[in-house]
């Protein structure tokens, strides 16, 4: 089980409180991470990376076990205790805008 | 924002942000819930035809072969060709009939058709590839297709307009397209009289009207009684012919709204005084309206989205400022007063008559 922690407009977009609890299949990588969020809450596509390109939103990062994961390519597998369900998958927005 | 003309509970409204993107959201009871057109948490993906869900706020450039010329590039603020890149809906226009097909414009400019209720939509790429799209550069606030006007009395012909390219017309649909800027004069462009390369800011029609139409340009403010193939002005005795918003009356087809702002440098009404102007006929003759509004130290402008009327007699009229106030006058204009104030920037002002 991993758990992922959404900022707070995504948790209004997928009328989601608190953690987003997902079974990823296979290996536990940032993007099949990704891609069960997205299918799971389909209303979350294009908004944390692009419909076509894939690539992260430039103003979201990706932290985990208070690591920058934003730049790993999307096949990197995540930390153990992410995968465990001890620590989760943090989607940040960046404080932006003035 | 806008309400379906067929069915007053049903909303479209477009939201967008650096953070998160282009997000669509859509309401089935008159605005009370919102909901991003086919994405219901913890269900399947896919329809069960296949069709892929999560797609309301998907917009991708039609290159396929069958589209005519499916284009690449634009004219960038250097002359150089730059590729078309999504940015965001600007206005979306919903159909006069079909709640579920909804026309939206988008930047860099192209206009999309969704006729599933906003779930997925396609591009009408005939528009972008009818021949002049190299040309089209974007204007300040990027290249914006900011207008879609539907035809009520012929339902094969769409208008739109795009800053900084001018106005555009199909008579099939949106399938073809083709520029309607004769009349239009540009003296910051190379060519003042080109074929494109205007910045029109705003089209109006009245229903009863459609071969009439209103335009706030750049500067100038101008009518066409054929549809678009000629234009002339009629910024007549304004004070200034820069602006944004223009908008026709319900009842009234030579009645025409704008609100002068100073310049295309200082977005604010001339003197601080924030003033409607009103044609009676049909432009040319304008008078001001100052009833209600602030006369002084006044320094907001009025977006090309934030005017609307309503069809009681008489005629209602509402306008929203960058400063966050919405105006309303129940007698056409005569005196105006704040229904809501101190909002962020009023960026769309949508009225419906539901009694």
């Amino acid at each position: 089980m991993i758990r992922v922690v959404l900022p707070y407009p995504l948790k209004t977009l997928a009328h989601v409180d608190g953690e987003v609890e997902l079974t990823v299949e296979g290996p536990a990588t940032l993007g099949s991470v990704l891609d069960a969020l997205e299918a799971r809450y389909p209303m979350l596509k294009g908004t944390i990376r692009d419909h076509v390109t894939q690539e992260r939103r430039p103003f979201l990062r990706y932290f985990a076990c208070q690591e920058d994961l934003s730049l790993e390519p999307a096949n990197v597998t995540l930390p153990d205790p992410v995968i465990s369900g001890a620590e989760p998958l943090v989607i940040l927005a960046s404080i932006a805008g003035g | 924002m806008k309400g379906s003309p067929a069915d007053p509970n049903r909303l479209y409204a477009s939201q967008t942000s650096g953070w998160f993107g282009q997000i669509i959201q859509r309401s089935s009871d008159g605005g009370k819930t919102w909901e991003q057109p086919g994405t219901k948490p913890g269900e399947p993906t896919k329809t069960p035809d296949g069709m892929p869900m999560g797609e309301s706020n998907k917009f991708v450039y039609d290159t396929s072969p069958g589209s005519g010329k499916p284009l690449t590039t634009h004219q960038w603020y250097d002359g150089t060709q730059h590729p078309w890149e999504f940015k965001r809906v600007w206005h979306l226009e919903p159909s006069l009939t079909d709640p579920n097909t909804v026309y939206a414009g988008i930047e860099d400019a192209a206009i999309f058709r969704t006729t599933d209720g906003g779930k997925t939509w396609q591009e009408l790429a005939g528009l972008r590839g009818h021949g002049t799209g190299p040309k089209w550069a974007p204007g300040a606030g990027g290249m914006c297709l900011h207008t879609i006007l539907l035809d009520p009395k012929n339902s094969k012909r769409i208008f739109v307009a795009i800053s900084s390219a001018g106005a555009f017309r199909s008579d099939d649909g949106g399938t073809s397209w083709k520029p309607i800027n004769r009349g239009l004069k540009s003296e910051y462009i190379p060519d003042p009289n080109a074929e494109i390369g205007h910045c029109v800011h705003r089209i109006a029609m009245h229903r009863s009207r459609p071969n009439t139409l209103f335009m706030q340009k750049h500067w100038d403010v101008l009518r066409t009684d054929d549809a678009g193939d000629n234009w002339r002005e009629v910024s007549g005795n304004l004070p200034t012919d820069f602006g944004f918003v223009i908008d026709v009356h319900a009842h009234e087809p030579e009645t025409v709204y704008v609100v002068p702002i100073k310049s295309d440098s200082e977005h604010f009404p001339l003197e601080g005084k924030l003033r409607v102007y009103r044609s009676r006929s049909g432009g040319n003759e304008w008078e001001p309206l100052t009833n209600g509004l602030p006369q002084r130290d006044c320094y907001v402008n009025v977006l090309r989205d934030s005017m609307s009327v309503d069809s009681l007699d008489p005629c209602g009229v509402y306008f929203g400022t960058t400063g966050g106030q919405v105006y309303a006058s129940a007698d056409s204009g005569d005196k105006w007063f704040p229904i809501v104030r101190d909002l962020p920037p009023v960026f769309s002002v949508e009225v419906q008559t539901l009694a």
